[in-house]
């Protein structure tokens, strides 16, 4: 039953007739979520991302494009036809039901053995450890009670085409979100079941996923390992919003194998045929290093001392640049400059990464 | 932190006592004294005991109001609750058709109780009315002047017609209330539309369901004018209801004593009932939430 999703051509628009790009809620992407794959979803606010969950679901109609499950065109058919499970990012539970009712209402729905509910129910009740308050009515419990039951309804059916997750830990407290999301995981390896999950919390997505998809604008910026997405983001956008803090950028002119910034020549390690528009270098504050000798000048500003490691805010030509040292490192008053480890730079054209040739 | 005593706060309240002494309490006692006592004339009385009462509670014409005006309610709650909920659930969501729906809803529950009594009585006659000549036009016996069933149908139809926007509207208001993620749950959960209504909606209209009901007990519990003007109360005694009853003791009969101690038990009828009703639903209220 389960099968691979096909997003073709798809774009969505909450406007009636939408004529420019940025009528465009989700703006036109072609991508197949793999049969069994846990994707992360991650973008900040109002990027694009629950619209497209609801798409895949089918509580909304893509303006343009197709949804298809394996080889059949969902895109006209019903949500409840779809069998696809949706946590959504406030609980949402029947009031007038017991706890028990609630796990058990999608089983039921689909008219399943009653023996077969009772298991099923008694199992996902375990998992998210809500087996003493089964018979509970759900209407007078805590906000993270109700979040896992709706996490549990999510759950409870076999058979599911994919389930998907808008942000389903928002309400829960820290500790026992660390603990669903690994249940999350436990459950995806026990049953292969798709998972995408909607996050704004790059921890969350990177624990979770094996694949992430960075969305920015309406649009799919990056889908990627989170090493990928760390190493070499594709878009400044990924740069920014992945790492803590994000990737530095840089204005700078790119000729050949160097970077040219402030008078100061920056090696590159690949070599970049003339770009237009604005062109920008990006490196990670991982990768930066302060020093007495050559490099970039920078204007020292704040030392934060985060435990691990020490982030040292810094101005390059009136540009942020954060360098991470690590922890117990000494700042000198002769470190006045910073380098980049030229492997570790990427270069963005208008906020696309531009591979470089060979060296 | 230590709290001052000061009980002179108390004559704060006087002001309020005062105005309901003499809008409510004063008058509730005359209605009290007239029960109590009888005349022979020339403002005379003398202590009559609960005489009034024994004679009220015995007598078979209070009985067989009361039996009609049980009835008269039970089928205006049957009819209007269920009628209102449905119009709820199928009144647009916003947009223009949903304001346009609510002022048209509105519009019954503006026009004056005598208004609405005049126009159903227009409409319902025989020999002008459109809806009586209609009736008759299409060879029907209707006529709700000389039959008791035609007369019942009449004040029926036309309480519906006067006050099922005020269930529709309030459970239009619970309806808006409840989040988009509920049906959207629905839909992933596979509800089916029962389902949809039995477990998300009724849960969420259960409170404005109360005084809906509440509400339209007690009016249609007490229900005068209308019916008044429609029928006076006949054919015969067949809609003579409780308060038209009362009138025609009181004011027809000139029977000041027996009507006086009709007044205080319907009054008391109307609350022991509405706050029966009050507890049982509120308990059941809290026990779910145990």
């Amino acid at each position: 039953m389960m099968a691979q999703i096909t997003l073709k051509d798809l774009a969505h628009s909450y406007v009636a007739n939408p004529t420019k790009d940025a009528d465009f809620a989700l703006k036109e992407m072609d991508y197949v979520w793999q049969d069994g794959g846990a994707y992360a979803l991650l973008g900040s606010s109002g990027c694009g991302k629950t619209t497209l969950l609801n798409i895949i679901s089918g509580l909304l109609r893509p303006s343009k494009g197709r949804v298809l499950f394996g080889d059949r065109d969902v895109t006209d058919v019903a949500t409840a036809a779809r069998n696809i499970a949706q946590v959504f990012q406030f609980p949402v539970v029947y009031d007038t039901m017991t706890v028990r009712e609630n796990l058990a209402f999608p089983l039921r729905n689909r008219s399943m053995d009653p023996a077969y509910i009772k298991a099923r129910v008694q199992a996902i009740a375990a998992t998210i450890g809500m087996e003493a308050t089964l018979d509970r009515k759900a209407r007078g419990l805590t906000a993270d009670a109700k979040q896992k039951i709706s996490l549990g309804r999510g759950m409870v059916r076999e058979d599911v085409n994919a389930i998907l997750f808008d942000e389903p830990l928002t309400v829960i407290d820290p500790h026992m979100k660390w603990e669903l999301r690994t249940q999350l995981k436990d459950l995806h390896r026990q049953f292969g079941h798709t998972m995408i999950y909607v996050t704004h919390d790059q921890t969350e997505a990177l624990t979770f996923a094996d694949k992430v998809v960075v969305m920015y604008d309406g649009r799919v910026v990056q889908i990627g390992t989170p090493e990928e997405l760390f190493e070499t983001p594709a878009h400044t956008f990924v740069g920014y919003f992945i790492g803590s803090p994000g990737m530095n950028l840089l204005d700078a002119k790119v000729a050949g194998k160097v970077a040219h910034l402030q008078g100061v020549d920056v090696p590159l390690s690949g070599a970049y045929s003339p770009l237009s528009g604005r062109v920008q270098i990006g490196i990670r504050p991982e990768y930066c290093e302060l020093t007495s000798g050559t490099g970039l000048p920078i204007t020292i500003q704040r030392i934060e001392d985060v435990g691990r490691h020490r982030i040292i805010r810094g101005e390059v030509a009136g540009q942020v640049v954060n360098v991470i040292a690590p922890e117990g490192s000494e700042v000198g008053a002769d470190q006045t400059r910073v380098r980049f480890a030229p492997e570790r730079i990427n270069v963005y054209a208008d906020d696309w990464r531009v591979q470089g040739g060979a060296a | 932190m230590e709290k001052t005593q000061n009980n002179k706060a108390w004559f704060l309240v006087l002001p309020v006592l005062v105005i309901v002494a003499f809008s409510a309490v004063i008058p509730l006692m005359t209605v009290v004294n007239y029960s109590v006592n009888d005349t022979f004339g020339d403002n005379a009385f003398f202590w009559n005991g609960l005489d009034w009462f024994v004679e009220i509670v015995t007598s078979e014409r209070m009985h067989s109001a009361l039996g009609r005006q049980v009835l008269f309610s039970g089928i205006i709650l049957a009819i209007e609750v269920p009628l209102g909920i449905f119009v709820a659930l199928n009144m647009p969501k916003k947009g223009f058709w949903a304001s346009f729906c609510l002022v048209l809803m509105a519009l019954p529950l503006l026009i004056p109780f005598n208004v609405v009594g005049t126009i159903w009585q227009i409409f319902g006659r025989v020999d002008i009315g459109l809806l009586g000549h209609g009736l008759a036009a299409m060879g029907v016996d209707y006529n709700y002047t000389n039959n008791a069933l035609d007369a019942w149908i009449t004040i029926i139809v036309m309480d519906v017609w006067h006050w099922t926007s005020l269930v529709s509207l309030l459970c239009y208001a619970g309806l808006q209330s409840i989040p988009q993620a509920y049906y959207q749950a629905a839909k992933i959960d596979q509800a089916s539309r029962w389902s949809v209504f039995r477990f998300i909606e009724l849960p969420k209209m259960s409170g404005v369901l109360l005084i809906a009901v509440l509400l339209r007990f007690m009016d249609s519990f007490m229900i005068y004018t209308e019916p008044f003007v429609l029928t006076g109360g006949g054919p015969g005694n067949s809609t003579t209801f409780l308060s038209i009853d009362l009138v025609k003791m009181a004011i027809g009969q000139f029977d000041l004593g027996p009507a006086a101690a009709f007044s205080i038990m319907y009054f008391l009828v109307i609350l022991l009932v509405c706050w029966v009703f009050f507890t049982v639903m509120t308990t059941l209220d809290n026990a779910e939430t145990k």
